[in-house]
């Protein structure tokens, strides 16, 4: 971008506190887990000192995939969904994603978006990603339809759905994480910001999760509003199954080592749930609500539900209109897809009901093959579909990770 | 966008009175190298005028005087400073052009000293490159350039006879924001 080679060290903010930056840059190394630390206090002399861990944790940008899919979940979550200004061509679409991609990368270091004034809101990357998904309308802008895999298109219409304009649907969708809410509004406003001269915010939702490491367990995985522990069977990070599920193999070249995103936005009924007892609200489930464990467990995995078990009066233990027997059907035991979700509450909602719910999101290779036919057996015959109403739904194809000079999408618009 | 007049940067040239510290004059390959811009940006404008920011960093012995510049992208380029007139701040042309001492840098920002580009040439974009050369006090140049983005801050008024309004420069930003 600079006529100049620029080095990370020197993409350290002007002023005083980047002369510090520069001071110790030498100091900051790679620590246990997913990310860099890097000195974020202006004196450079205290990494760490906000009192909380990790806020001075950097996942980095750059690589093979786009970060924030096979990330360890952060506690924050914005989803932005921008429509393209009508005019925006192809090449507007390069410029767009070299703005995105730049923006997107000095955010993920704690640096603040070029052009922006360094207020220090940026100076907390908190393990920040920026995870960027083309819906249908923007291969179209860009006279790419032909490009598009098959499944980036509306998902079925559902009996349950009750899908609202305004949660639903994007040209460009904007997945920001991070484990602080600050950092996340602070990085959405300047995401929002740069993009403008090509496409408007249209939406954004935002959503929290409790930190992993909160919970006892690795296995306990994000908690929902109903107590449940939501994606029990998730494919674990740096494993052959999640590369499998969840990276593009095949179909359109410019999406090998992308992968398929859903986000639905699920209302939940919070007040009717609470009245019903923690039996029934198991069995809806299929699984314990205190730590997701089965109300069966399979003699060969103590995580995996025996939908087989029955009780002494011959019945089944999980009931057949329970949500894991649903979910899973005839598929063999095992995760399906990667799920990724995170809650909203918007406080009180339309006639006194609580404005409550999940962001459910899901990647997966093939959305056709993954996760239509989960949410198909869902629909047809889930008892927790009486206290939850899809509300928003969009899809998109997510491009590839990009190596330091490049920008996201490249392999489909340059 | 007015017809800017060459006088103003002939006069500039000419009027440069500093003159580099440390004895030795700067030859032009050293200071070349010498002087980069960091976190470089100019400000995206459908027509009129910009500016571009960030911070010149000088990794020389000697001190560096930058007295003009010149940009395919614009008829007209002005080193300006923002200073406080009538309780207004106002932008002009800095006298003496911007020094950047030996080892050190010196910032360009919104209400700062900036580079700005008169007489735009053509749409300027986010998204694009922009490519400009500095003039050194001691006639040696140093090529630099910087993406454009749509920046919102800096609106000061411009106290120079040229004729043109503060809103100027903030077309690009106005109609993009339809």
């Amino acid at each position: 971008m600079s006529g100049h080679p620029v080095s990370r060290r020197q993409l350290v903010g002007g002023g005083l506190a980047g002369l510090a930056g520069l001071g110790v840059a030498g100091t900051a190394g790679v620590v246990a887990g997913r990310a860099q630390t890097r000195p974020i206090t202006p004196d450079g002399t205290s990494p760490g000192s906000y009192g909380r861990p990790g806020l001075d944790e950097v996942v980095p940008f750059d690589g093979a995939h786009q970060a924030g899919i096979a990330t360890a979940q952060q506690r924050s979550a914005a989803f932005v969904g921008l429509d393209l200004h009508g005019d925006v061509g192809r090449a507007d679409l390069v410029s767009m994603m070299t703005v995105l991609t730049e923006d997107a990368r000095r955010l993920s270091q704690g640096l603040p978006v070029l052009g922006a004034a360094d207020s220090g809101l940026a100076a907390v990357p908190a393990s920040l990603t920026v995870t960027a998904g083309f819906g249908q309308g923007l291969l179209r802008a860009a006279g790419l339809q032909q490009q598009a895999p098959p499944w980036l298109r509306d998902l079925p219409a559902f009996g349950v759905d009750r899908l609202e304009e305004r949660w639903s649907g994007a040209d460009l969708l904007l997945q920001v994480c991070a484990d602080d809410d600050t950092t996340v509004a602070n990085a959405t406003r300047s995401l929002g910001r740069g993009l403008r001269s090509f496409a408007d915010v249209r939406w954004v939702q935002r959503g929290f999760a409790r930190a992993t490491s909160l919970e006892a367990g690795e296995s306990v995985g994000h908690r929902n509003l109903f107590g449940q522990v939501d994606g029990t069977v998730n494919p674990r990070q740096d494993t052959d199954e999640l590369d499998r599920l969840v990276w593009v193999d095949d179909g359109p070249e410019w999406l090998r080592g992308g992968t398929g995103m859903v986000l639905r936005r699920i209302w939940m009924d919070l007040d009717d749930w609470d009245r019903l007892g923690r039996v029934e609200q198991e069995q809806v489930v299929g699984r314990g609500l205190a730590d997701g464990t089965p109300l069966v467990a399979s003699p060969d995995d103590p995580d995996e539900v025996d939908l087989d078990a029955l009780d002494d009066s011959g019945l089944r233990t999980v009931p057949p209109w329970s949500h894991v027997r649903r979910a899973r059907g005839d598929a063999a035991p095992g995760p399906q897809l990667l799920r990724r979700s995170y809650n909203y509450d918007d406080g009180p909602g339309e006639a006194g009901t609580q404005d409550a719910g999940s962001l459910f999101v899901v990647f997966c290779a093939d959305v056709d093959a993954q996760f239509v036919p989960v949410q198909r057996r869902l629909d047809e015959l889930d008892l927790l579909n009486d206290w939850t109403t899809p509300v928003g739904s969009t899809v998109v194809a997510v491009p590839p990770g990009c190596g330091p000079d490049g920008f996201l999408g490249q392999e489909l618009l340059a | 966008m007015k017809t800017t007049t060459p006088a103003i940067a002939a006069a500039l040239l000419t009027a440069t009175a500093l003159s580099a510290c440390g004895g030795g004059n700067t030859s032009s390959d050293a200071s070349s190298a010498d002087l980069r811009l960091d976190d470089g940006v100019v400000r995206a404008a459908d027509s009129g005028m910009t500016a571009a920011f960030g911070t010149l960093v000088n990794d020389g012995d000697d001190d560096v005087v930058v007295v003009s510049a010149t940009s395919d992208a614009a008829e007209v380029m002005e080193l300006h400073e923002v200073v406080e007139s009538d309780g207004a701040m106002v932008m002009q042309q800095k006298e003496g052009g911007f020094v950047i001492p030996a080892g050190g840098t010196h910032q360009l920002e919104a209400g700062g000293d900036h580079v700005m580009f008169m007489g735009l040439t053509d749409v300027l974009e986010p998204g694009e490159t922009v490519t400009w050369t500095l003039e050194l006090e001691d006639g040696s140049v140093v090529e630099l350039s910087a993406p454009v983005r749509d920046i919102a801050a800096g609106d000061e008024e411009y106290t120079g006879d040229m004729d043109m309004e503060s809103g100027d420069m903030e077309s690009g930003d106005m109609e993009s924001d339809g």
